[in-house]
């Protein structure tokens, strides 16, 4: 550049420097439109996750009822969660049931199910229906259902004791109620269910041909092909599942409250108080705000770092398709 | 259903099928009774709480004491007895409201968020897409204290306001939805608006929005959903007033509103709330199977 001897014209250079300067404003103007069409979701960002995220760090520090204002207590809150409150490691003991026990079924359900839609040629669209329809009914109507279906003297317990097998009490017994919470959700399995159906009639017909020629029989051809190539889904919904598990609360709080609806948050014996109900009960029946703000960031950094976990994890068994992503 | 396709269409490969041994044809058949009986086993698994609920429904008083399963006489009544015990038009409307305005706020602004996200170079947008996929993984609970001291401080607690206005603000699912559907959109045909002169709202409204109908449709009717069926916020908001109750909450207040509610009635508010989801699911069931896939692959 710098042996370049003949310097242009003054003229040359004006224009030059115009041209320069009106790409940089059209480069504003551009950041500018930008910026214009991400302004509700900046603002929505700022305001409903920003702020609330780091106001709550703040409040989990402090004694707060909303009456009065905060005073501050440092660690106590975190202190009293860790050592001192039963319900917390109960919530926490429950919530580990759900992303340990129902998560999983629905996943294993989720894939027969889909796998039953693949091999059926006629009555497709009829049976997807069928299988997909539960998901549809809202939670409430679905908990209060199931409610009805399982009580003791309801239509399950008929059946059971027509096959005379034992008749559990479900929801009215702390050892029965998480199991008739897992066949709600297991009733309600259409959501993940088209998402793997999608996932199964996207693996390529001739890795199962392939598979044919090598002698694989069906264990193996499902083991071998179709979980490495719907892996991503499972991935995918394994990490849904996590957080749904935290978020777990409507279908407990229906079915605490459905026998009396004088009932504690988590009946029977806090064998439904899962940690979004123990969440709910601090902050918004005990306002106990500055305790429910602590429990809210233990939940944030406990989701993130299971995602991380999860996504650590996945590069050794999930497998994608062209081998990157 | 599929069955009862068109005659031609199932003569095409009879037609070209080559010969196949009548043993090969046999396991074949035998495969097929397998699975559809496999099939039919798992449907009649998913119906029957619906068969029980619905004839519950129907029962008269007595007869929910008795064992039988199958109402005799049937009660109609009990749908209309249910309009005495509670409010049902106002709860109605409530939940319509949240559903319907929210649905205009979540689709509003998530549009103009999404096209920029897809479809315009500026610097900070790969940072803004992390940072909104980052809150797809956040459920409310991780934000309500501080936005219910906020309402609080409002005096929004007891009203629709903290259920519907944040939805104005974008919704990261809404948003990330539409981007991966404006990203399918080949950028040609912005490219040959804009030599025409037109700006980018232009080409949003007259390019984009045309496009993507199915996915805004498929958008909007997950949004009118969930706030359909949302039980955690309006509890969380309704406070103590009744009067901004939604279905949802009323549904499960029932038994409070009329100190135990035989399960009849409880179960004949269900159907009656659970009916209008169904007949939107049934109308738009295509939108709604692909939407769901489209969450699910492209996530």
């Amino acid at each position: 550049m710098a042996t370049v001897s003949v310097r242009p014209p003054a003229a040359e250079q004006a224009r030059a420097a115009e041209r320069r300067r009106r790409r940089r404003r059209s480069a504003w103007r551009r950041q500018l439109v930008a910026l214009a069409f991400m302004s509700p979701w900046i603002i929505g960002f700022a305001v409903f996750y920003v702020y609330p995220i780091l106001s709550s760090l703040y409040f989990s520090f402090t004694s707060y009822d909303i009456l009065t204002d905060p005073v501050w207590v440092g660690l106590a809150n975190y202190q009293f969660m860790f050592t001192s409150d039963g319900r917390f490691w109960t919530a926490v003991r429950n919530t580990a049931w759900v992303v340990a026990i129902i998560v999983p079924l629905q996943i294993a359900f989720g894939i027969g199910a889909a796998m039953v839609l693949t091999r059926v040629r006629r009555g497709l669209g009829f049976y997807r229906t069928v299988f997909f329809l539960p998901t549809m009914v809202p939670l409430v109507a679905a908990a209060l259902g199931f409610v009805f279906l399982l009580n003791p003297g309801g239509p399950v317990n008929a059946v059971l004791g027509f096959l005379h097998l034992p008749e559990p009490l479900w929801f009215r017994d702390p050892a029965w109620a998480k199991p008739g919470l897992a066949l709600l959700a297991t009733w309600m399995v259409g959501q993940t269910m088209i998402i793997f159906l999608a996932a199964l009639l996207d693996v390529p017909r001739q890795l199962y041909e392939a598979a044919d020629l090598e002698g694989a029989g069906p264990l193996q051809r499902f083991r071998h092909v179709t979980l490495p190539m719907i892996s991503p889904v499972i991935f995918f919904s394994v990490v849904i599942g996590v957080i749904n598990g935290f978020r777990y609360f409507t279908e407990a709080y229906v079915v605490s409250k459905s026998g009396d609806w004088d009932n504690p948050v988590g009946t029977p014996q806090d064998s439904l108080l899962f940690y979004t109900s123990h969440l709910y009960n601090q902050g918004f029946e005990g306002f106990h705000m500055g305790y429910a703000a602590a429990l809210s960031w233990v939940m944030f950094v406990v989701i993130m770092a299971c995602t991380l976990l999860l996504i650590r994890s996945s590069r050794r068994w999930v497998h994608y398709q062209g081998g990157f992503r | 259903m599929t069955a009862v396709s068109s005659p031609g269409a199932r003569a095409g490969p009879v037609a070209t099928r080559r010969r196949v041994p009548a043993s090969v044809r046999r396991r074949r058949r035998l495969l097929a009774v397998a699975n559809h009986s496999v099939a039919i086993a798992l449907s009649i698994m998913f119906l029957i709480p619906f068969a029980f609920i619905v004839s519950t429904a129907l029962m008269t008083n007595q007869q929910m004491g008795s064992l039988s399963i199958w109402p005799s006489p049937f009660r109609w009544a009990n749908f209309t007895d249910l309009f005495e015990f509670f409010p049902f038009w106002r709860y109605a409307w409530n939940s319509l409201l949240y559903a319907g305005l929210g649905t205009v706020g979540v689709v509003l602004s998530g549009i103009p968020v999404a096209y920029a996200l897809s479809r315009l170079q500026w610097r900070g947008r790969q940072v803004s897409f992390v940072l909104l996929l980052s809150t797809l993984m956040l459920p409310v609970q991780i934000t309500i204290v501080p936005l219910y001291i906020i309402f609080v401080r409002l005096g929004w607690i007891g009203s629709l306001k903290p259920l519907i206005i944040p939805l104005f603000f974008g919704d990261a699912f809404t948003i990330f939805l539409l981007r991966q559907f404006f990203m399918t959109i080949p950028q040609e045909l912005s490219d040959a608006a804009r030599v025409d002169g037109a700006n980018d709202l232009q080409i949003l409204l007259r390019v984009i929005l045309p496009l993507a109908k199915p996915a805004i449709a498929a958008v909007a009717l997950f949004n009118f959903l969930y706030c359909w069926n949302d039980f955690f916020s309006p509890l969380l908001y309704a406070g103590n007033n009744p009067d901004t109750w939604t279905l949802a909450i009323s549904l499960q207040q029932l038994t409070q509103l009329s100190r135990g509610i035989l399960a009849n009635l409880q179960m004949a508010a269900s159907i009656l709330f659970t009916l209008p989801v169904l007949v939107i699911f049934f109308l738009a069931q295509k939108v709604f199977v692909e939407g769901v896939t489209l969450t699910g692959v492209k996530g």
